[in-house]
């Protein structure tokens, strides 16, 4: 701190003006493209196509209100896709929410249990399981998609929310599993070997003693596991169908459409990305580990 | 408790993780693995037709794949780069210190929680030739309107990965500089290091580990990038940015020529497997 603070002060008014300057820049130009797009969900039809493009307009809410509640036949006669997407969103928001929340239910138990286990036990073979759950996750979702595709097909599990589930649960395994045993792998054993030694039963040394010393990294591993399912796309446009289609699916869908009413996609779109301008606020201290899986610990 | 039941405890709290990686990863792969073997195509129906190695002779004899490979290649060369770069410029921005730091490394990094699905569509919207504002800014400060996913899409799609994952790179490097032992920076300047030797000496020693660590993870997924890709150029215009995973999806989902797509994605997973050793590999040397 010191060393920093005294760069601060040798700095003259023009430089540290110039930082400024030079942050305020930066910052827009990150911002800018999630702005314009809240922005867009606020304009017309008409106001969206304009050239040159609207800074100062009157806004409307009425994208908001049409993505969920305009139906089919207000919208026929321009184009289908709008169809698709104006008949209800909220179903694309159920079907997300739904398997968001199974599957994180799922994988955060079974994963916090494996990752305790890695990190007090460490059972023979630990580092080649670690290393191997892990490269399950660097694959590319092609790459297991096309088997998964035709596994789902002939099992009956195709476009179900118990399938979609259990995907994006081993979609998070590893995840969970290196981001606990991370955190587990940080806090002193010195209670636990005590409690052993007294003849404490592992489970009740394991919900007790350990896990409440964990609760901070549990939730900021929930917080990055919501965003994880939250922002699939591929497994869910493969192995859904309308019924059971998440939101990223329905966003996507509009692809391509000659006449897209931009300003609804763009309220869809921003609805749907207001988790995470929500959670980079709350995860920012953990951002470097969650995005590592826990290998890196940041400052 | 006795040792044993110990060890007993201890597998039985990793079955549950273990038989979910095996019936949803490890069993399809071998489907996969043995699917590519055979000639199959789902829309034809009939049986599969083994073929041994034929589908990779196919594809490794192929020009149009081996394209392909180079056109992912150039993306991820270019964005990693770039992402590099422009990683480093901000992490030195930010390692000073002036008021509302941490608020503007929140700004900055929000791009990294956004699905990269949505980031694709909107900046298609960003892009358009006819009223996008992109378009509008290089038309106001150059005088050129260009239509980007058309005629520069590659580049299109580069700039897109760099603004969402820059502040990845970010994140790393400017933790590296954090961690240089204050005394360090102190003693360089009272010895009045040269900027380049401060560098040399002090600075890159303490930042080099965590920035191969962000420049392998970057490389893995660039590697695998889809969803931006779909969204915004679809592999088009042609074939211009049809990236092997792009190319993956056509062959299995639109041609849906399934042994080959499956040799195919053996191909890359073998490629995966080995850039994931290499990371995993560093994470434990800088680790220990």
């Amino acid at each position: 701190m010191t060393v920093t603070a005294r760069i601060v002060r040798r700095k003259s008014p023009v430089k540290r003006a110039l930082l400024y300057v030079a942050v305020i820049v930066v910052c827009l130009i990150f911002v800018f493209p999630v702005y314009w797009m809240v922005a867009t969900a606020f304009k017309t039809r008409a106001q969206a196509f304009s050239w040159p493009p609207l800074f100062i307009w009157e806004p409307t809410g009425r994208n908001f209100i049409d993505i969920f509640l305009k139906r089919q036949t207000e919208i026929e006669a321009i184009t289908g896709w709008e169809l698709e997407l104006a008949t209800g969103s909220e179903i694309f928001f159920y079907n997300s929410l739904i398997v968001t929340s199974g599957s994180i239910i799922l994988a955060l138990v079974i994963g916090t249990l494996a990752a305790y286990s890695f990190s007090r036990y460490r059972p023979a073979g630990t580092d080649t399981l670690m290393f191997f759950i892990l490269s399950t996750r660097m694959l590319p979702a092609i790459v297991v998609a096309i088997p998964i595709y035709f596994f789902y097909r002939a099992l009956g599990l195709y476009s179900t929310h118990v399938g979609l589930i259990l995907l994006y649960t081993m979609f998070n395994l590893p995840f969970a599993v290196w981001m606990m045993k991370s955190f587990f792998d940080e806090i002193p054993k010195d209670i636990e070997h005590a409690a052993m030694v007294d003849g404490t039963h592992p489970i009740k040394i394991f919900y007790k003693i350990a896990l409440p010393q964990v609760l901070v990294g549990l939730a900021a591993t929930i917080g990055f596991m919501i965003i994880n399912v939250w922002n699939e796309f591929l497994f869910s446009l493969l192995l859904t169908e309308r019924s059971v289609r998440t939101v990223p699916v329905a966003i996507a869908s509009t692809r391509g459409e000659v006449g897209i009413n931009w300003g609804l996609i763009a309220a869809l779109e921003t609805l749907y990305v207001l988790p995470a301008i929500i959670l980079i606020f709350l995860l920012q201290k953990y951002l470097l580990r969650g995005m590592t899986f826990g290998t890196v610990r940041g400052v | 408790m006795p040792t044993r039941s110990i060890n007993t405890f201890s597998i039985f709290l990793i079955v549950p993780a273990l038989s979910i990686v095996f019936f949803l990863v490890i069993f399809p792969l071998f489907w996969a693995l043995g699917l590519s073997f055979y000639s199959y195509n789902v829309l034809r129906g009939g049986l599969p037709v083994f073929i041994g190695l034929g589908n990779y002779g196919k594809i490794l004899g192929d020009p149009y794949i081996w394209e392909r490979f180079v056109i992912t290649a150039q993306f991820v060369v270019a964005s990693v780069v770039l992402e590099f770069l422009l990683g480093f410029a901000l992490a030195l921005l930010f390692y000073q210190e002036f008021k509302g730091r941490k608020l503007a490394i929140t700004l900055v990094t929000m791009p990294l929680l956004i699905a990269p699905i949505a980031s694709g569509i909107f900046f298609k919207y960003i892009y358009d030739a006819t009223f996008g504002i992109f378009t509008y800014v290089i038309q106001s400060s150059i005088g050129v309107k260009i239509n980007m996913t058309k005629d520069y899409a590659m580049l299109a799609i580069v700039l897109l990965d760099a603004w969402q994952w820059t502040p990845f790179m970010m994140l790393f490097i400017l933790a590296g500089l954090e961690a240089i032992p204050k005394h360090l920076l102190e003693s360089s300047e009272i010895d009045r290091l040269s900027r380049f030797n401060k560098f040399r000496v002090v600075i890159w020693p303490t930042i080099r580990p965590l920035v191969t660590l962000a420049l392998l993870f970057r490389t893995m997924d660039c590697f695998r990038t889809f969803d931006t890709v779909f969204a915004l150029t679809e592999g088009g215009p042609g074939a211009q940015t049809e990236l092997i995973s792009i190319h993956i999806y056509r062959v299995a989902f639109k041609y849906f020529r399934t042994g080959e797509a499956c040799a195919l994605a053996f191909i890359v997973l073998v490629i995966i497997i080995l850039l994931t050793n290499l990371y995993l590999r560093m994470v434990r040397r800088e680790a220990s």
